[in-house]
């Protein structure tokens, strides 16, 4: 079977006006007799509920971290694209679209791109009228800046703060509908499972984090904006609360998973120190425009940098890809660093980072005009890592960042499960194997502000339902299973801690399914991931109750989704045999190491359903349609 | 190095709590110090022991989730630092480090050292917007914004709601969470038609949550991770009293 997208019919151009005559509307008198179940209140999430409130919906918000204003958005720190061409240097919708396209290695939806840069105009606008303070020239216009790979300036900032700042206008749109009484909003509340009756999804199992209690949202439609599964990694750029729980137990329920071996590996982050890390911090991208990357040309030269004449430096990406140098982009940026390290050409004490160099743009520019333009990244440096990058070079290595692989949406957002729709991160969506620097912001607000408040009334205009109370056997029975999964974590009583299991399933997963992949290490892993997962039931230690707050159960929860998530992940990565964007297989490449892929038999999406804890998941497709862009070797040379 | 760790242990909201002594052994300096409790739960769990309760999410400084009170100081010692991003060098072996929660009214304990905030939330909800909806906004480059103006009102948005600078507030109060906003907003010509009404809305809604009084100490401002500028406060004081005088409905 393959899936319908239900793209409209017509030119690029029209498709999504077209869409939007065609599609039913609700009356708005009727429109509060409807509720919608929000889960997450990032960027995707808070603009999404914000939005369908001020229309009339009825809304239920809920998050599981202590306010809506905390989600994970808020750490992104470049900016946010958008065609407007204020700066006149030839943008367009359609080189917005065509970039993102190219981008993503010709694996995403080109109908869904296309509408994602056409919204990506009334974002701004839209953020601007809320009060985002986004960065002006003299005369009071607009400022950008050209950014991760981008020939053309389109990217709007707020200082390093975009992501906060978006968000806040998000955050402030949605406390206007929840101080009118349009928004329930839950914080310190986890979802665990969606409740699906006579085959639609009509709500959401959540346990109150404070209390421990179990209870059930019930509603008309779901909408899931919980973000991406960079944690599978243990270590990553995300918040340490990010889990694929939400999206992991919809797919068990019966929506698809698409594309979930689609991982974005950023370039420039700080190198992990030890073994206590909880995280990895990234240094905005933006910090290439004027950084130099480089290594010491001969292998295991542990001199300090400063004692490393110029002419035994290789500034590999400059040398590599010429007319892109340093702002290569994410893919190619990272899968260089890795392949410099492994060529024991490495700096730092365990040898895995590169260098990430101020001094020629300091000695241009003056370190004024560097300190104007990355401050507060230089300081974050420092405060880390304890060194100056003003008079040393930075040390950098990717790390895990965004995944462009989510839940299988149609044109609509909705998932295969009739319903449930999927937004921002956690959809599969508008990437396709690699996402370009600046688009994350703009898809989460493009599906939250503008296509989601329409494309439900559509589902709901169309879609007769039954009322349902808490006390049907179908919610009765989904909340006894989630408290007797929660038990069963508690009854494990074991020796190890969920964070061991973590750190563990994250290394492997690093080793196995990061950077780079080939069949062996990827057979590897499906054969390790069912042994730790199985210790993970045998030898887990939860302590507390389930009857409180208790922070050891939360992890615990969570670990134990993507224990078997990581197993589909490798699955995908297996079977996609072709090396594109974020995916790069090692028996799939030039003999100078560029990816290779294999449009013959890969122009798909690979979706993957659900057929029990007992059988294997089934593998299905979406076969990508190109009528307006040529398939194109992705060349930054 | 060595550490003797002091922390509130609380089981829940209405139960009493005290401090409990932890030896913090073989750390790291380059450790965080959220990394170091941690090290510190992950002990505790193997011993079959209930963890520390604390809050953290982003743990790079902008989320605004973590807190604590270490040695009496919001945040820590290190100035325009959020707990997640102070490290471990900042301490001396041998030290002893007493970390308890935020202490507010308007802030009471979850757990340990976990408090809830949402007071902050329904400040926000009172008025800490601009009253626009999604679509039938004008183009961004129509609103000239003077680079000087967009650079105030960053200044002041930059805050991350942690509330350190209630904790810091002898009074525990929340003027500078609540100028913060104030500020952001009304010096954008988009915020300036409300900037009266959520002048008065604000305020209103802060006091029914129980928090103090200003008497400009200043200590929110010395405690603010994201160092947000004590003037504004003077803007919230100047537009309160000018919205009150000219006697506008809230």
């Amino acid at each position: 079977m393959e899936f319908d997208a239900k793209i409209p019919d017509g030119p690029l151009a029209d498709k999504w006006q077209r869409y939007q005559f065609d599609m039913k509307l609700v009356n708005p008198a009727n429109k509060r007799k409807h509720k919608v179940i929000v889960v997450g209140s990032g960027l995707a999430g808070a603009s999404a509920a914000a939005t369908m409130a001020e229309l009339g919906y009825r809304v239920q918000c809920l998050c599981f971290q202590d306010s809506s204003r905390r989600a994970h958005s808020i750490a992104a720190q470049g900016g946010i694209n958008a065609a407007k061409n204020y700066q006149n240097d030839g943008d367009s919708v359609y080189r917005l679209f065509y970039d993102t396209i190219k981008g993503g290695d010709f694996r995403g939806r080109e109908a869904n791109t296309y509408r994602l840069a056409e919204i990506s105009v009334s974002i701004i606008d839209q953020c601007v009228a809320q009060g985002v303070p986004f960065a002006r020239e003299y005369g009071g216009l607009l400022d950008n800046r050209s950014f991760g790979g981008a020939q053309v300036s389109r990217t709007f900032y707020a200082r390093g703060q975009t992501g906060q700042q978006l968000l806040l206008g998000a955050y402030q749109a949605l406390a206007r509908q929840v101080g009118r009484g349009a928004v329930e909003m839950f914080p310190r509340t986890e979802m665990l499972d969606v409740i699906v009756i006579d085959g639609r999804a009509r709500g959401v199992v959540v346990r109150d984090l404070v209390t421990g209690a179990v209870r059930s949202h019930l509603g008309d439609a779901v909408v899931l904006a919980t973000g991406g599964y960079s944690n599978v990694f243990y270590l990553s750029t995300n918040a340490v609360g990010c889990n694929v729980t939400a999206t992991w137990r919809a797919h068990k329920r019966g929506a698809a998973f698409a594309n979930p071996c689609y991982t974005q590996i950023h370039p420039t982050c700080i190198p992990v120190e030890g073994d206590y890390q909880s995280k990895l911090t990234l240094m905005s991208e933006s910090l290439r425009n004027d950084g130099r990357v480089w290594v010491p040309a001969a292998q295991g030269d542990s001199r300090p940098s400063a004692e490393i004449p110029e002419s035994e430096r290789d500034y590999y990406l400059e040398r590599k890809y010429p007319s892109f140098g340093n702002l290569a982009p994410r893919d190619i940026s990272s899968r260089a660093a890795k392949e410099v390290t492994d060529e024991g050409r490495g700096v730092g004490n365990n040898g895995l980072g590169v260098y990430l160099d101020f001094a020629d743009a300091i000695a241009r520019l003056g370190s004024d005009t560097i300190e104007e333009r990355y401050g507060n990244l230089f300081e974050m440096y420092n405060r880390i890592t304890d060194e100056d990058p003003y008079s040393v070079p930075m040390r950098i290595f990717p790390a895990p960042h965004y995944t462009m692989g989510g839940l299988w949406v149609d044109y609509n957002l909705m998932s295969t499960l009739p319903g449930l729709h999927v937004i921002g991160e956690a959809n599969f969506s508008d990437h396709g194997a690699n996402r370009l620097g600046a688009s994350a912001l703009m898809q989460g607000l493009a599906d939250g502000y503008f296509i989601i408040p329409s494309t439900i009334g559509d589902y709901l205009a169309r879609t007769p339902l039954e009322p349902i109370a808490t006390d049907h056997p179908v919610v009765q029975e989904a909340e006894a299973d989630v408290g007797r999964r929660t038990e069963r974590l508690l009854d494990v009583n074991g020796t190890r801690s969920a964070d061991s299991f973590h750190r563990e399933l994250g290394r492997l997963m690093w080793d196995k399914c990061g950077m780079a992949r080939n069949d062996a290490g990827l057979r590897e892993a499906l054969k390790r991931i069912p042994e730790i997962r199985e210790e993970f039931w045998r030898n887990l230690r939860v302590p507390g109750s389930a009857a409180s707050f208790n922070q050891s159960l939360e992890k615990a929860g969570r670990v134990a989704d993507f224990l078997e998530f990581a197993e589909l992940m490798c699955r995908d990565a297996l079977e996609r045999t072709e090396s594109c964007g974020g995916h790069f297989r090692e028996e799939y490449q030039t003999a100078e190491g560029e990816a290779t892929r294999d449009d013959e038999h890969f122009a798909h999406v690979a979706a993957w359903e659900y057929s029990g804890a007992d059988s294997d998941p089934v593998r299905r497709i979406e076969p990508l349609a190109f009528e307006n862009v040529d398939l194109a070797v992705r060349s930054y040379k | 190095m060595n550490l003797t760790l002091r922390v509130w242990r609380q089981d829940t909201a209405d139960a009493g709590g005290h401090l409990v002594t932890y030896p913090a052994t073989d750390l790291s300096p380059d450790m965080s110090f959220l990394e170091m409790l941690d090290v510190v739960n992950e002990r505790l769990n193997d011993d079959g022991k209930e963890p520390i309760a604390f809050d953290s999410d982003c743990r790079e400084g902008i989320c605004g989730m973590c807190s604590l009170m270490i040695n009496g100081q919001p945040h820590g010692p290190m100035k325009g630092t959020a707990t997640c991003q102070l490290h471990m060098r900042t301490f001396s072996d041998g030290d002893t480090i007493v970390i308890e929660p935020w202490r507010a009214r308007a802030f009471p304990v979850v757990r340990d050292l976990v408090v809830d905030r949402s007071a902050f939330d329904r400040v926000i909800e009172a008025g800490g917007f601009i009253s626009v909806s999604t679509g039938g906004v004008p183009d961004a480059n129509e609103i000239l914004i003077p680079k000087d103006t967009a650079d105030t009102s960053m200044d002041a948005a930059s805050c991350i709601g942690c509330g350190a600078c209630v904790a810091a507030c002898p009074n525990a109060s929340a003027m500078l969470f609540t100028a913060a906003k104030v500020t952001h907003l009304g010096v954008l010509p988009q915020g300036k038609l409300e900037r009266h009404r959520r002048a008065l809305r604000l305020v209103a809604q802060m006091d029914l949550e129980g928090f103090g009084a200003c008497t400009n100490y200043g200590e929110c401002h010395a405690a603010c991770p994201k160092e947000i500028p004590l003037d504004t406060i003077a803007r919230l004081n100047r537009d309160y009293l000018l919205a009150s005088v000219s006697s506008q409905e809230i």
